[in-house]
């Protein structure tokens, strides 16, 4: 039943609005422009009976609302109604902070808020009220993908909320890479009272709790284990994903899952090329995981050296083996870990006997977390020696080894000897294939790039997740094969919504920061769960209902929309017609922004709710000296710093018309052309950063947008129009100073190319 | 390069630790340099502090103590309220000095390492610090005929100090002094001996 | 009102006929304004100062610091001890809480002094007269007692080390402390609080051993002084003091300078600004003469 649509307009006065704008000129154009029936005016419509009176409205039958007064920023929690439609006019911070109060700018101030309530009421009459599409229901099962210490520690936290748990452990026993660890860093940092500068009370290698906390899972009624078993094919979407669980007899079941947690840690690194630190010429070179290894099995007995048996007397830690290096074989990054992890090995063999010569040659000494400098200071307590040294080779001697280095203190080559050396190796993500490996052979320019896409197409490890998705088995990678995760704001949401990674997939981590991650984890695939039964958006737009909607009749089968949605969402079916997953949908708009036909939309975000602001918008004519800029501004980053710019009191030219965009990647090109075809001056982009170190909430917007409008250059040739017209900017919320001076520069280039001759 | 069966073994930090006034706190030394970039004189020194603490773990124990290095120390304090561990990095220098005086480890002609001497001999001698027999020995600390061109050159500041009341030419054959010389002078004798003996015997 | 009584150590170099006589003169004529008595602690010993180091070990020096609180704890109980010398200060205050966090180095100590018939019970606040001026007396009552405001005198507060570290004066900074420009203020003067060198070494006793090395940074401080346009340069310590004022002529022939910048002690500035004479404030122990504050002094 398509319900009556009953809208009403409230202007509110306060906030000086009433002191610098004509109100009634303003309530005037609502009705008779906006075509609202009704427009109230009110002094302050977020206080109590301001609110009051809209819910009143709404009690009364009002189905859509257009606020003129603050940003659609401010005040969310006093206008947040629900069921009925909002569009607001951005008077205050838009209008009247970001121009100067003077009578000579009185005229252009008063068109632009004129020109904001146009556009507010135009965007009103093309929206609709979101409703939950009930596409799943509520499943509240977890998969965890990995069994060990981040899979056990996810598994644990989310059964401790109520969710029951499948728990995916492709060996025999639980502990995964962390089974062998004979103590662990501490998690204990020192008392903070430390009398005097005097270190009391500095933690001490801890055990490392694997067996109860292994214990623990198989004990948990919630929490089902399968032991040597594999995913073989995952399907669905969040609140209705179906796996395949195959072990290595060949048995498969298959359980439906709410979310899943991918868990699968790290592999060990292969010292093997390392052949200048004599791995593998003499036992008495190892790993930092053998040794860990060769410690578990003496128990607290002293530790030998493997060659001979002797007790080993000295050693010497070769920090970041085989890491942070280009040098081909190496990983070009930093572990994180092995640091903590060789001052811990270190006092092993100081607990057994203080008199062993332990030196640690590092270049830079890394001890993440909170206990780690104090852990560091009671390596140093212990007398354990830490120099500032580049290894270069070890060899072997009469008596044992002699380890090369260049002591970068001392600015010298030296040397020496010990009986045992200690390779910190790193961590390799234990990820399966980058999805967008064969894109990389199908995309690449040349043929030696092909080649190289190919070679690495060739050498990427089996599959862990195995889904049945458009765009590939596993989740995407940001780079050296660490998963891709916004890691400072969202760091366990992955490009596959209701698919999170926890611990050392995503970057490299020790254990304790690797249980820290599995808690995030296990709380936003709960989450997401919860979310996918009211068909509710998890993450950046929470709670948003709306999803895209897809006109099957108007579809050419281009297929852009399922290749380029950032989260792989948009399956195709046999006739190659796009299928929507509305649970894995972030509601971007990218697929909006992508379709030529322009034949999805949501309900409240739609090519026309945009392309009608666009045209609620007076455009004078070209004698006029007033050009009009069209902004389109990312609602994440560039529309916010729009607004505190105007709260810090920064100017913003008063010929910009800003639209908020939900992303750059929403944007469709009709908006561009259609604009300029009316007569717009200029037109801005503004989105999120998005090279490697993106900002973009939704990965890959900011840079398909960017991709896109490269192309416009031609548009705007076939127009006779000057290429300055169109510029897209990266902005970050931060950029409070930039943005507006962005849009003013704009506008200067307009007084210098001359206004657009499509003014009609 | 020389013998390097003993590099980087602990004998030397174990040493420093036992006989170094606050020696114990070399091995926290976290290798960030912010002592050696504070120190006034750090241009002169051969080996500034964060290359000393490493020498030391390093075992390079006649480089240390022979060195011209914590002989510049001008007892500032600037690397001690820098220092990001709070390591008495000042003290240590001292401590390190006077180390190597007591074995007779001090470079030739060390300038500060004389001056320093005279002075404990000065302030010893009669409990208070006569200055201007401490300028006159400092002066001839190198013999009679440098002794004479320094004095030269030092007149005009000497005269300056005298017109103004602030140098005193009848110090010279007496001064300020204590009371209590015997006591005073048995109490440092007694705490010398204390100290000797605990140096002598290695800490438990 | 009752003086405020102190148990004063002077040190060696402020005795009469040594190198900051003047200091101590200046300083008992702020006193006397400041109503305040400092009771010379009898038979006091030389602290040692930094240089010490190389002559005596760690327990003698203890010990010469040990004597003198225990001699101020036996005749002066109860009252503070104030040094006005910053190395006198610094060597008391940092032996006596060394020997209050190693009670082993302590008993030692004790043994050693019971050969002059002393004992250390090591309670006693151990100050810098400048710590008496600002936590003790207060910038206002400074301001109150002002008769001649040195106005349009500029005056870079050179604060020097050893009043600076490592222990300073609480709530400064080590990097940039403001409480010699705040009592340049309080007497009526401008400050220069953009002094890039009022925290820098001026060699300390390496002026003796290493001159060249010092003069070098000695010319430094006096360089920054006249580029912020100082007419005299004031400081809280008698080593910078002498260091930075008697080497100028030197300096001058090694560099070809033209140094002649009047370095004086906070107490000379404040004995004229309270009204007092020339002598009094013991303007007549510069070695380069302070025209200015002699022109104010004069002032009736």
């Amino acid at each position: 039943m398509a319900a009556e649509k009953k809208l009403v307009g409230y202007l509110c006065t306060g906030c000086g609005i009433s002191e610098r704008l004509n109100v009634n000129q303003l309530q005037t154009i609502a009705v008779r422009e906006g075509k609202i029936p009704e427009v109230k005016q009110h002094a302050r419509l977020c206080a109590p009976d301001g609110v009051q009176m809209i819910a009143d409205d709404i009690a009364a039958g009002a189905t859509h609302l257009m606020l003129a007064g603050c940003s659609r920023r401010s005040k969310v929690e006093a206008f947040s109604f629900p069921n009925v439609a909002i569009s607001r006019a951005n008077l205050r911070e838009g209008v009247i902070w970001a121009r100067p109060n003077t009578p000579d700018n009185q005229e252009t101030t008063q068109e632009m808020a004129n020109d904001y309530v146009r556009m507010a009421c135009a965007e009103l009459r093309y929206l609709n009220i979101p409703s939950p599409s009930g596409e799943q229901k509520l499943n509240k099962n977890i998969l965890v993908v990995g069994g060990g210490v981040t899979g056990m520690t996810a598994a644990l936290e989310t059964a401790a909320a109520g969710y029951p748990v499948h728990l995916v452990c492709d060996e025999a026993e639980l502990g995964g890479v962390w089974k062998n660890l004979y103590k662990r860093v501490p998690f204990r940092a020192a008392a903070s009272a430390v009398p005097n500068g005097y270190d009391v009370d500095l933690p001490q290698p801890e055990e490392p709790g694997i067996t109860e906390m292994s214990a623990q899972v198989l004990a948990n009624p919630l929490i089902t284990v399968h032991f040597n078993a594999q995913l073989s094919k995952t399907s669905g979407a969040p609140g209705r994903f179906a796996a395949d669980i195959t072990n290595t007899a060949g048995a498969t079941v298959t359980e439906n899952f709410g979310a899943i947690i991918q868990a699968s840690d790290f592999k060990e690194y292969d010292a093997n090329q390392l052949p200048e630190f004599a791995y593998g010429k003499t036992p008495d070179v190892m790993t930092n995981f053998e040794l860990e290894r060769l410690a578990k099995a003496a128990n607290g007995a002293p530790l030998k050296r493997p060659s001979d048996g002797k007790i080993v007397e000295s050693v010497a830690f070769i920090q970041c083996a085989g890491q942070r290096s280009e040098q081909n074989g190496h990983l070009p990054y930093c572990s994180g870990f092995c640091c903590t992890e060789s001052i811990k090995q270190a006092l092993y063999f100081k607990a057994q006997n203080p008199d062993c010569d332990t030196t640690i040659l590092f270049d830079d000494l890394r001890t993440p977390g909170a206990a780690g400098e104090d852990f560091y200071r009671c390596g140093q307590q212990e007398m354990v020696t830490f120099s500032k040294g580049k290894a270069s080779a070890v060899v072997k001697n009469s008596a044992g080894l002699t380890v090369k280095f260049q002591d970068l203190i001392l600015n010298e080559a030296t040397e020496l000897n010990c009986d045992l050396v200690v390779l910190a190796t790193g961590q390799i993500p234990n990820n399966g294939p980058d999805p967008y490996a064969q894109l990389a052979v199908d995309e690449a320019e040349t043929e030696e790039e092909k080649e190289a896409a190919r070679i690495k197409l060739e050498v990427a490890p089996p599959s862990i997740l195995n889904l049945d998705y458009r765009q590939g088995t596993d989740l995407p990678q940001l780079k050296h094969g660490f998963l891709d995760s916004h890691f400072i704001c969202f760091p366990y949401e992955t490009r596959r919504t209701g698919i999170y990674a926890a611990g050392p997939v995503r970057r490299p981590m020790d254990m304790k920061q690797a249980m820290d991650d599995a808690v995030g984890a296990a709380m936003k695939a709960i989450q997401a769960a919860e979310s996918a039964a009211n068909s509710a958006a998890v993450h950046p737009r929470v709670g948003d209902l709306s999803y895209p909607v897809f006109r099957k009749e108007g579809c050419t089968q281009c297929k852009r929309c399922t290749v380029e949605c950032p989260f792989g969402a948009i399956n195709e079916d046999e006739n190659r017609y796009p299928v929507f997953n509305e649970s894995r949908c972030r509601r971007c708009g990218t697929c909006m922004g992508a379709c030529p036909v322009r034949v999805i939309s949501f309900e409240n975000y739609s090519i026309d709710s945009v392309n009608q602001q666009i045209k609620a918008v007076d455009i004078p004519d070209e004698f006029s000296e007033k050009p009009r800029i069209l902004v389109l501004a990312c609602e994440n980053d560039a529309y916010p710093a729009l607004d505190m710019a105007a709260q810090a009191g920064i100017e913003t030219t008063p010929f910009a018309r800003v639209v908020p965009v939900r992303c750059l990647g929403s944007v469709s090109l009709s908006w561009i052309t259609d604009s300029l075809s009316s007569g717009y001056d200029g037109i801005v982009l503004m989105g999120c950063r998005r090279d490697e170190d993106y900002q973009c909430h939704f990965v890959r917007g900011s840079a398909i947008a960017a991709e896109r409008l490269s192309k416009v250059g031609d548009t705007l040739t076939q127009l006779n129009l000057e290429p300055e017209r169109i510029v897209v900017h990266e902005v970050a919320i931060t950029d409070l100073e930039r943005a507006p001076r962005l849009l003013n520069e704009m506008a200067q280039n307009i007084e210098k190319i001359g206004m657009s001759p499509f003014k009609f | 390069m020389g013998d390097m069966s003993k590099n980087y073994r602990l004998n030397f930090l174990k040493e420093v630790e036992a006989n170094v006034e606050e020696g114990e706190w070399v091995k926290m030394c976290m290798q960030c340099g912010v002592c050696s970039g504070s120190c006034p004189l750090g241009k002169f020194w051969n080996h500034p502090p964060q290359e000393i603490f490493m020498m030391i773990r390093a075992g390079k124990r006649e480089e240390v103590l022979t060195s011209n290095a914590m002989w510049m120390c001008t007892s500032c304090y600037n690397c001690i309220v820098r220092c990001p561990r709070e390591l008495p990095i000042t003290h240590i220098m001292h401590g390190l000095a006077h180390y190597a005086k007591r074995l007779g480890l001090i470079p030739q002609q060390q300038p500060t390492a004389k001056f320093a001497q005279l002075f404990w001999n000065n302030l010893s001698n009669k409990g208070r610090v006569n200055e201007l027999k401490l300028g006159v020995k400092l002066y001839f600390m190198n013999g009679i005929g440098e002794g004479f061109k320094t004095s030269l050159k030092m007149k005009d500041i000497g005269m300056g100090m005298m017109k103004t009341k602030r140098m005193n030419p009848l110090e010279i054959v007496g001064g300020h002094g204590l009371e209590d010389i015997k006591g005073f002078q048995a109490m440092l004798k007694k705490a010398q001996e204390l100290e000797d003996q605990r140096i002598a015997t290695p800490r438990p | 009102m009752a003086k405020r009584q102190y148990s004063f150590y002077p040190g060696c170099s402020s005795q009469k006929g040594a190198s900051s006589s003047n200091y101590l003169i200046s300083a008992q004529t702020m006193c006397e304004e400041l109503e305040i008595q400092l009771n010379e602690i009898p038979d006091w010993n030389c602290c040692g100062a930094s240089i010490g180091y190389a002559g005596g070990g760690e327990l003698p020096r203890l010990t010469l610091s040990a004597r003198n609180i225990a001699l101020s704890e036996k005749h002066h109980p109860g009252q503070d001890i104030v040094a006005t010398c910053a190395a006198c200060w610094l060597s008391t205050r940092e032996a006596a809480e060394r020997l209050q966090h190693d009670q082993a180095r302590c008993a030692e100590a004790n043994i050693a002094l019971a050969e002059a018939g002393l004992t250390l019970k090591n309670q006693t606040p151990i100050k810098h007269m400048v710590e008496v001026l600002i936590q003790d007396i207060g910038y206002d009552t400074i301001k109150t007692k002002v008769k001649r405001p040195l106005s349009g005198l500029k005056i870079a507060g050179y604060v020097g080390c050893q009043t600076n570290r490592p222990f300073g004066i609480a709530g400064e900074s080590f990097e940039n402390p403001k409480y010699l420009d705040q009592l340049v203020e309080t007497l009526g003067a401008d400050s220069i609080p953009q002094f890039e060198k009022k925290v820098q070494c001026c060699g300390g006793a390496l002026a003796f051993s290493e001159p060249e090395k010092s003069q070098e940074m000695i010319k430094g401080i006096l360089e920054s002084a006249y580029d912020n346009g100082a007419n005299l340069i004031v400081t809280p310590c008698p080593v910078c003091q002498m260091n930075v004022e008697v080497y100028q002529a030197q300096i001058n022939a090694t560099y070809g300078t033209n140094f002649k910048m009047p370095v004086v002690y906070y107490s000379t500035l404040m004995a004229v600004a309270f009204g007092r004479s020339a002598k009094d404030a013991a303007l007549t122990g510069q070695v380069i003469p302070a025209i200015q504050l002699e022109a104010i002094a004069e002032k009736a």
